[in-house]
């Protein structure tokens, strides 16, 4: 058996807690406050004490999708990869880059959301790219 | 937040305005009641009887909306009895004497008048903020879901800088960030009008050096709001939407609406971690990782950049986002070669004077907080120190009250509000899987004062019919007098009663938040 303690940052408020995920054998199974957190100082509210609880649901996505004769069905990354890509270019050559549009996320990482406006921006052309700040 | 989480433990007022702070920020509210351990004053305005309002030393409930009224009340008195802090207003900003202007029309008596708070607690809110040695302002979601959200904000930092509450330790004006990664999301340029930083996309000299940084051509046209790509593809002008983490579907205004937009898209792309209802109207679903698959940063809402780990491996197929991206991109046409999200945020700091000395070996430990220029700067934990505005000089607005965009009448007599609970978090998708937190709070209740209630014959438990001019719903209603007469309010977490099915698209002119906050609804008991 392996047992593990991961020091990391919260996913749900502003506030970024610092705790530790334990997990024994790659499975999620409780969550440890961080007394040294200079935000939290050992403590969690409600959310924070159960948050190894959703990770591993499983309802979670583990496939790509496309959807084909109107229904959502798996398919390899290689096939979601490239139909994504080829429908992008096609697209911006038909109706110019302002005419895709992207929503950033205010639940991903700082160097994910830098690689999505990146993308807009200089391999897409747009500006078109917006999150979820005011709601 | 101008200021430390840390620094309100140290504050000698604290104004709460528009922020649940126990419910959707806990860890902050602590920071609070540590405060008032220590004898600082609490100040809490809130259209709902909130939990921190049991240790307040004034607690007022403001009519919805009337906010800008509130604020301009208080600042009218506190230059009626001289308690503004000439000094800083000379010294570090401009603009005053037009607000000093507006500020006539804002006596105590009518300001009573607009938002049902006596002329004493707004007397009584002057003297604790404006005289305590260091006093600090903290806001949330009420302050801004409003088409005055801007103005709201505005006049915050009219009365912080009129009593020179800002710029030294323990003041500030402190806006409580709603979602883990908010800050960072702006901060990294997921805005239409900026880069990372912000620096702006209409700026040719930062044009340039983006151009320079990335090889390729850019634009300096400000791209599309989120309500604005939506009526864009509405009216054909929008083909693709490219949706990374995020849910509109029961995150955005007037749901009937978002639906038609993402059914007339040529293309959805959704990438997320799980079956959300947005993923369901999408064309292609890329299966992401949550934070507890991967490696990364997030910035909180006093700007510290703070580490992530990955504690387990991506589950089944899934794969890393920003690899996802990567290959999209490369596959597009537009080559990206990263080898890890430290390679990616060794570009981010190249390119960002603020994250400029953050790299991931600095990050052990507390983080750091922004700006943060060069490898030998240890972080900033408070803006403007001694009046040193961004800008230069700190700038006065003078902002009228303007009411709501939809106010109630016959057809729609009461007023609605949104918010959150606390143990749930935005649109349910994570939360709602766990099963402890769903326990506590399994479904939507509609907060509803008794004496309304009794009108229509309603109780505690019984469903009632929720009717705006965008849509209806059904939910459970709760009596409860935390919520005054002729207003209702419900959580937005929850798909099956979706409370973004009434709320109204009306947007701020400025920024373009919409105005979740206010709204004017029937209410009919199910029979």
């Amino acid at each position: 058996m392996e047992y593990k303690t991961t020091l990391t940052t919260c996913p749900y408020c502003g506030c970024g807690c610092g705790f530790y995920l334990e997990s024994i054998d790659g499975r999620l199974v409780g969550t440890i406050p961080s007394k040294t957190s200079p935000v939290n100082k050992g403590k969690l509210c409600i959310k924070g004490w159960n948050v190894h609880e959703f990770v591993q649901h499983p309802n979670r996505l583990t496939r790509p999708l496309v959807r084909k004769n109107g229904e959502l069905q798996e398919v390899s990354w290689d096939e979601a990869l490239d139909y994504t890509a080829d429908k992008l270019r096609n697209i911006k050559e038909a109706s110019g880059p302002d005419s895709i549009a992207f929503f950033a996320s205010a639940k991903v990482s700082n160097e994910e959301n830098y690689l999505l406006q990146k993308f807009a921006r200089a391999g897409v052309g747009t500006n078109n790219i917006d999150h979820c700040a005011r709601l | 937040m101008t200021n430390s989480i840390d620094e309100l433990e140290n504050t000698d007022c604290i104004f709460v305005i528009g922020s649940n702070t126990t419910s959707s920020h806990p860890i902050i509210a602590t920071r609070i009641f540590r405060a008032k351990q220590k004898g600082a004053k609490i100040i809490v305005a809130d259209p709902r009887k909130i939990q921190l309002g049991m240790l307040a030393d004034v607690e007022v409930q403001q009519n919805l909306g009337t906010d800008v009224a509130l604020l301009n009340g208080i600042m009218h008195v506190i230059m009626d009895r001289g308690w503004h802090k000439q000094e800083f207003i000379d010294a570090h900003t401009e603009g005053f004497d037009a607000v000093k202007e507006v500020l006539k029309n804002y006596p105590p008596d009518k300001v009573s008048e607009i938002t049902g708070v006596s002329a004493d607690d707004i007397v009584k809110i002057a003297e604790y903020y404006a005289t305590s040695e260091a006093s600090s302002i903290v806001y949330c979601m009420g302050i801004t879901q409003h088409t005055t959200g801007v103005d709201n904000v505005k006049s915050l930092a009219n009365l912080a800088m009129m009593t020179g509450q800002i710029g030294r330790e323990n003041t500030g004006v402190n806006p409580l960030r709603g979602q883990n990664n908010v800050q960072g999301a702006c901060d990294m340029g997921g805005l239409p009008g900026v880069y990372t930083g912000y620096q702006a996309v209409t700026v040719p000299e930062v044009q340039k050096k983006f151009e320079a940084a990335w090889g390729a051509s850019l634009s300096n046209k400000v791209g599309l709001t989120i309500p604005e790509m939506m009526s864009g593809v509405m009216s054909g002008s929008v083909k693709a939407l490219y949706i990374l983490g995020e849910n509109p579907m029961v995150s955005d205004p007037d749901t009937h609406h978002v639906e038609k937009a993402l059914k007339a898209a040529e293309l959805v792309i959704v990438q997320d971690i799980f079956r959300t209802p947005t993923a369901e109207l999408a064309h292609v679903v890329l299966p992401g990782v949550s934070f507890a698959e991967k490696d990364g940063t997030f910035s909180n809402t006093e700007r510290r950049v703070l580490k992530v780990r990955q504690a387990v491996a991506p589950m089944g197929d899934a794969r890393h986002d920003w690899e996802i991206i990567q290959d999209i991109s490369t596959r597009f046409g537009y080559a990206m070669h990263y080898d890890s999200p430290e390679a990616i945020m060794k570009e981010i700091s190249s390119v960002t004077p603020s994250y400029g000395g953050i790299t991931y070996a600095r990050l052990e430990g507390d983080g750091l907080q922004w700006p943060c220029p060069n490898a030998e700067h240890s972080g900033t934990k408070f803006l403007h120190k001694g009046g040193a505005f961004t800008r230069g000089k700190g700038m006065f607005f003078p902002i009228e009250y303007k009411a709501p965009a939809e106010v109630v009448d016959e057809e729609y007599p009461l007023w609605l509000t949104t918010g959150r609970v606390f143990a749930h978090y935005h649109t349910g998708t994570m939360t709602r899987r766990a099963e402890a937190l769903n326990c506590e709070i399994p479904e939507a209740i509609l907060e509803v004062n008794p004496a309304d209630a009794g009108k229509l014959g309603i109780r505690t438990g019984d469903w009632v019919y929720l009717t705006t001019r965008r849509g209806k719903i059904a939910v459970k209603a709760q009596l409860t007098d935390w919520i005054k007469e002729s207003i209702v309010f419900m959580p937005f977490h929850f798909v099956e009663a979706n409370a973004n099915v009434l709320t109204n698209t009306a947007l701020d002119p400025i920024c373009k938040i919409p105005e979740l906050k206010v709204c004017a609804v029937k209410l009919e008991k199910v029979q």
